[in-house]
Formats: C-alpha cells, structure tokens, sequence
C-alpha cells in the first residue's frame, strides 16, 4: 500500500518568514517615524531603483503596499471616506484616497506608524494619477520631490529599451544619486551598490524560478493568490541578505511541493491565468470562488507589477545603474504597452499551458482597466482562450458585489465543465 | 414515471418548471420572489407541481438557478442561470446560436453551442441601466404598467432621444419630456430604442450569430421585442415560454441528472473544494 506523501507547510513556514520579516521592515517604518530610523523615501513598485536607494542606507516606503496593506485589514473604508470629503472624486484612485486620508489621520495604520518622507520619488509615471498622488504628498509633507521620467513602451519588436530610452533613464538616476548623496552626506559607495544589485540579480533569477514551477502539473502554488504573499519581501526587501535568504527557502519549499506533486488544492481541475490586481478588501472570498472550482492560477501579470524577471531579465551588478534603467523601461508590467500585456499573457497560457484566462478590472483604475475589454475579445475571439472578466476594485470595498462576481465566476467554469464532457462524448 | 424540476429564482420574479421523463413541460408557476426567498422558491415550486397535478416531493431531481439559486433548499444542485438560460433556449429553439436575457437587474448575451453549452457570455455592469428596472422605473414615471407600456410604444411616431441609460436618472428625463409636451408612446418609443441598442451593443461582445432567442422577464415586452429586432437586422425568437427559460433549462439539467444518476453536464462547483 502506497504511503501517503509527507506534506510541505509551505503555507505555514513561508508564510511565518514572510510575516517576521515584513513584520520588521514595519518596525524600521516606524522607528523612522520616530526619528530613531533611516531617512524615508516614498517610492512606487513598478519598476523602481530601490537598489540606489539601498546604497544611501534610507529607507523605501511603498504608499501602495501600505494602502492595500489597509484594505486587507478592512481600514480603507474611513480613509477613502476621509479623502472624499477633503474632494477627491469618487471615481479617483482609491489607492490615492486611502493613502491620503491615512496621512491626514496621523499616518498609524495597525501595522506601522508611516513615517513622514525626506524625499518623494515618483519613479513611476505612466500613471498620470500616480504622479499627482506624489505632488500631492510633497505638498502635504513640505518636502522635496523628485520626478524619474521613464518613457513609456514604444517597443513592440525587440524586448530591450532602445539605447536612448536606457541613457536617458541613466541621466536622471545621475541626477538622483547627487540628491541623494546631498542629503545623506554621503558618496555613492559603487562597491555597496554593486553587491545590491547582485542581490537584486539573485532575488529575481530566484523569483523567476520559482514561477516556472508552476508549469508543473499540478502547479505547487497559486501564481496569484499566494504570489502576493511573497511580492512584499520582493518590493520591501530587494537588494537585501534578507530579501534573497527569503527567496532561497522559499524556492526550496515550492521545488520540495513540486517533487511531491502538492498543489493548493487537492484536484487541480482548471489551470488559469489571471490579469489584474486582486480586491484586496476581499481576497479570501475572491480566492474561494475559485477554489470552488478546482481552479489554480498558474500565472498572473500582476505578480510582474514590481519587475519581469522570468523571461531571461536580470539585475547586472557590473553595470548596476544601467539595468536599474532597463529594469524601469521594460522589465516591469506597468511601463508595457498592450501588445506587449497580451504577448506575456499568450506565452503564460502556452509555455504554463493554462486553460483560460480571467481579467479582473479594477472600477478605480481606468488607467490600468481600460482596454481589458478588448484585450477580452482578443483572447476568445482571435486566440480560442475561454476569458472572463470580473470587476471590483483593489481598494474600495464597496466595489465589490459578490454575488454578481460569483455568478460570472460560477458560470464560466460551468461552461469549461461543460465543453470538457463534451469533447469526452 | 420520473419528473424534475427547475426553479429560477430571480431578482424580481421565482419560476419553477416540472418536466416528466419525456421533457415535456407539465406544470410552470410564477410568482413574486420579494423578501422570504427560500419560501418563494418552495412555493413556485409547489405550485408548479400542482399545476402539474404531481406531488412536489415526487421529483427526482431539482435544480435551482438565478440569484437566489443557493436559497433552492430543497433542491439537489445549483448552476447559473447563464448555462440554464443556454440550455432552455435550445430545448425551445434548437437552432439558437444566441441569447439575449433581460431580466430585473441583468442584461446579457450568451452565444450558445450546438448542444445548448455557453460558448461565451458577457453581461451589464453592476448598474441596472438597460435592465428590466429601468424599464419598470420609465413605466412608473409615465403612470403605466409593465403590462401596457410595451404596446403603447408601438404607437410610437417620433422617439425621444434619452440623455440616459441610468435607470434613475431615467425618471428626471421622463419628466422633463412631458413637461415639453412630448407624447407618451414618443416617450417609450425611445426608452425602448435606447435600452435595445445598449443590449445589442452588449451582446456584440460575444459576437451575434442567428436564431437569436431572446429571453427573460423582458421578453414578454412586444416593444422591447420590435426595438430589438430594428436594432439587430432581424427577428428574434420569443414564446410564451420565453419568460421560463431559465427554469426550463434547470428543470433539464435535473431531468438529465435524475436519468444519468446525478452525473451529466455541469457538474457543480465545491467538488474540488479547498484544503
């Protein structure tokens, strides 16, 4: 008689490193708060240079990880009340809104106190709301700002920035590193910046490899629900010992799920891919309704907000600032245009040999949302991929109508049941 | 003799279908769903098994669909009504490639397999513009029915042209037309045109293949039926039946399941439920 398969606990140990370890990045967020800390740098995820901000010893603070950080502990309500009654509009980004009502209560969140900034860098700008967000803080907080232009993706044949687009994106980081070193009294230490960007290099090299395990059948984890759970050590603690040391258990554990053929659940019934980030006030409900099914995400793009490294992209210490550049341009989903959205999402569906695809909008970011209808008809109509597209947001909970959502979720994997009897006929 | 019922416990109305074992249609029953939903469901059902002249308990199988379907306590398993509604549209109308629903709050379009499976559905935002609410809410506001508001737009000369889809916002511009003076079936006329091109906007996301069967509480409208058919090129399929469809499509589901022994096509979630 067989034995039965020792069980992993990825979900229990991962999950318990992961919590230490942002628990203490939350410790040096508030002790910063306190003056007792590094100097804080308000940064955004997609594609950021936090290996240079590493090398000054300050600290990157992630308005978005703390804004979603509030909505999943059900505080973003009162905030995004807060910032409505200041004016801001209802349609407006409730990331936005839950930041700034947090700001205008003391900055106390139940995770961390925020610190004020010493320096707003907006690295990110594809987002024209993202880069008010930011104005609006320094006009709030009285401090500098500074604004990395990174152009947008033209590219549509090669998947490199073209050298302009890179030494443009390198004469800005110049001109970082001079504020930076002006307001830390420092000198860049190339050394130091070398050997974070080796860690970087490592990190990703790793998070990619893990995320190819999921081409296994069945998949060791969840490529989107559980994925969140391993992108905040990947934003908050990039470029550190810590952050890699992370990476490195975490790919003994999913390579050790692999072997055994562990999965999430225990059928593996419907592999898919999802687009979209995920409704934060209501993951677990959402992450149910999918359970239910036997349904595992095997690849997701928002996993590749904060960079794209599991298509050969690698952090180069020997020309650090150069694939810091490279990596803002091109190796993060935000800067993408669509063409390049879809390609990623083909080659998931093929190279992780997915089932279908479902989209989930968020009603507050028309920025990112907008398109995903036609990006829809894209998949079923010109490529056969059985899509479904869901809206709610990422932030506000009153976006989210359940039973609607489950309805639409319930009926397409009826009808993937159904075809699949059908071809069995 | 075995029988099976469908429940289709909708937002606004619950229908409920018996079919005996040569699917055909026995007994139907159609009811208000309001606040108690689970008696809603137990008393459509009851009286579809009267009409039926069956005893309730003596169904096989039963399924519930729509909204409310999870509050079907009595029944044996749960689908959308999105695969009932396929399902029932090509028990009536075997050549349907086609679905448009609208129902109290949602408007969809399903394009439907040659065995009645979903081959793609898209479906209203959450907002009940182009629903049978704003139709409802329009016939209020112009002191009708929902009975009569659909004839009377036929009488149409001249549409109106909404500034809206919303529907309340629907009610303001109701109002201010008749303070102009505007004629109530020019009124309706161009309610219905703008909620049938809203639709058949909708449904062209999943591509519109004939027959076209056009299901719903809002079937049962003549105006929407003619805007429809305008707005798309050609007729729709409708019958007396089309407000059940959804019920007919459950009721079919469980007559296949009560003959197959539980296991037939959409076989239900929570199979696979998680760790």
């Amino acid at each position: 008689m067989a034995q039965p398969a020792p069980k992993s606990d990825y979900q229990g140990k991962l999950h318990n490193l992961q919590k230490d370890m942002i628990g203490r990045y939350y410790d040096s967020l508030t002790a910063a708060s306190e003056g007792r800390g590094k100097k804080a740098v308000y940064m955004m995820v997609s594609g950021n240079p936090v290996e240079l901000i590493q090398a000054f010893d300050m600290l990157p603070v992630y308005p978005e990880v703390n804004a979603l950080q509030l909505a999943v502990k059900k505080q973003s309500l009162p905030h995004i009340l807060a910032a409505e009654e200041m004016g801001y509009s209802t349609d407006n980004c409730a990331y936005v809104k839950a930041d700034v009502g947090m700001y205008f209560a003391g900055r106390k969140t139940p995770f961390a106190t925020i610190p004020e900034p010493d320096l707003i860098l907006c690295n990110y700008v594809g987002c024209n709301v993202y880069l008010q967000w930011f104005e609006h803080l320094a006009e709030f907080s009285k401090k500098p700002i500074y604004n990395l232009d990174v152009p947008f993706s033209r590219n549509m044949v090669s998947d490199e920035p073209s050298d302009d687009d890179v030494s443009y994106v390198v004469k800005q980081l110049e001109e970082l590193i001079e504020i930076c070193e002006r307001m830390t009294g420092k000198s860049l230490d190339f050394k130091k910046l070398q050997r974070i960007t080796e860690l970087s290099g490592e990190t990703g090299h790793l998070w990619s490899e893990i995320k190819k395990l999921t081409r296994e059948r069945p998949a060791p984890f969840d490529a989107y629900f559980d994925s969140v759970m391993m992108m905040a050590p990947l934003y908050c603690l990039r470029g550190t010992e810590d952050g890699l040391w992370f990476f490195q258990e975490a790919y003994k554990e999913m390579k050790k799920r692999a072997e055994m053929r562990e999965g999430p659940l225990p059928e593996e019934k419907f592999r898919i891919v999802i687009e979209g980030p995920p409704p934060w006030p209501y993951l677990r409900q959402f992450r149910d309704m999918f359970s239910r099914w036997g349904a595992v995400a095997i690849a997701s793009t928002y996993s590749t907000v904060g960079g794209i490294w599991e298509f050969g992209f690698q952090h180069d210490p020997l020309r650090p600032i150069e694939s810091m550049a490279k990596h803002m341009l091109q190796f993060n989903l935000c800067n993408r245009n669509f063409l390049q959205r879809y390609q990623q999402i083909k080659d998931y569906i093929d190279q992780w040999g997915a089932d279908a695809l479902v989209i989930h909008s968020v009603k507050s970011c028309r920025l990112f949302s907008a398109g995903q209808g036609d990006m829809r008809e894209y998949f079923t109509k010109q490529l056969g991929v059985p899509t479904l597209l869901v809206e709610s947001d990422i932030e506000d909970p009153r976006y989210f109508a359940e039973a609607q959502i489950r309805n639409r979720v319930d009926a397409f994997f009826e009808s993937l049941e159904h075809q699949r009897m059908l071809v069995k006929k | 003799m075995i029988y099976a019922g469908g429940v289709d416990v909708g937002s606004t109305q619950t229908k409920a279908i018996v079919l005996s074992e040569e699917r055909k249609i026995i007994g139907r029953a159609l009811i208000n769903t309001g606040a108690m939903v689970s008696q809603a469901a137990e008393r459509a059902f009851r009286e579809a098994a009267a009409d039926a002249g069956i005893a309730a308990g003596s169904a096989a199988y039963v399924v519930g669909t729509g909204y409310g379907r999870y509050k079907v306590t009595f029944g044996n398993a749960q689908i959308t009504e999105i695969s009932c509604h396929a399902r029932g549209a090509n028990f009536l109308f075997p050549k349907t490639r086609t679905v448009i629903d609208m129902g109290g709050q949602d408007a969809k379009g399903i394009r439907v397999g040659e065995d009645g499976d979903v081959k793609d559905f898209v479906m209203n935002d959450k907002c009940a513009a182009g629903t049978g609410r704003f139709l409802s809410n329009a016939a209020e506001t112009a002191g009708l029915t929902l009975d009569n508001m659909g004839p009377i737009s036929l009488q149409c000369k001249k549409p109106v042209r909404l500034s809206t889809v919303c529907a309340v916002f629907v009610e303001s511009d109701i109002m201010s037309y008749l303070a102009e003076g505007k004629t109530v079936p020019d009124i309706l006329g161009g309610v219905h045109s703008a909620i049938a091109a809203r639709t058949v906007a909708l449904v062209r996301r999943v591509g519109i293949e004939p027959e076209i069967t056009f299901t719903g509480g809002v079937s049962r409208n003549i105006g929407m039926v003619k805007a429809l058919e305008e707005k798309l090129g050609f007729p729709v399929n409708v019958c007396d039946d089309s407000h059940f469809i959804g019920a007919i499509g459950a009721a079919i589901f469980a007559l296949e399941r009560a003959l197959t022994g539980g296991v037939a096509a959409t076989s239900g979630a929570d199979k696979a439920a998680k760790k």
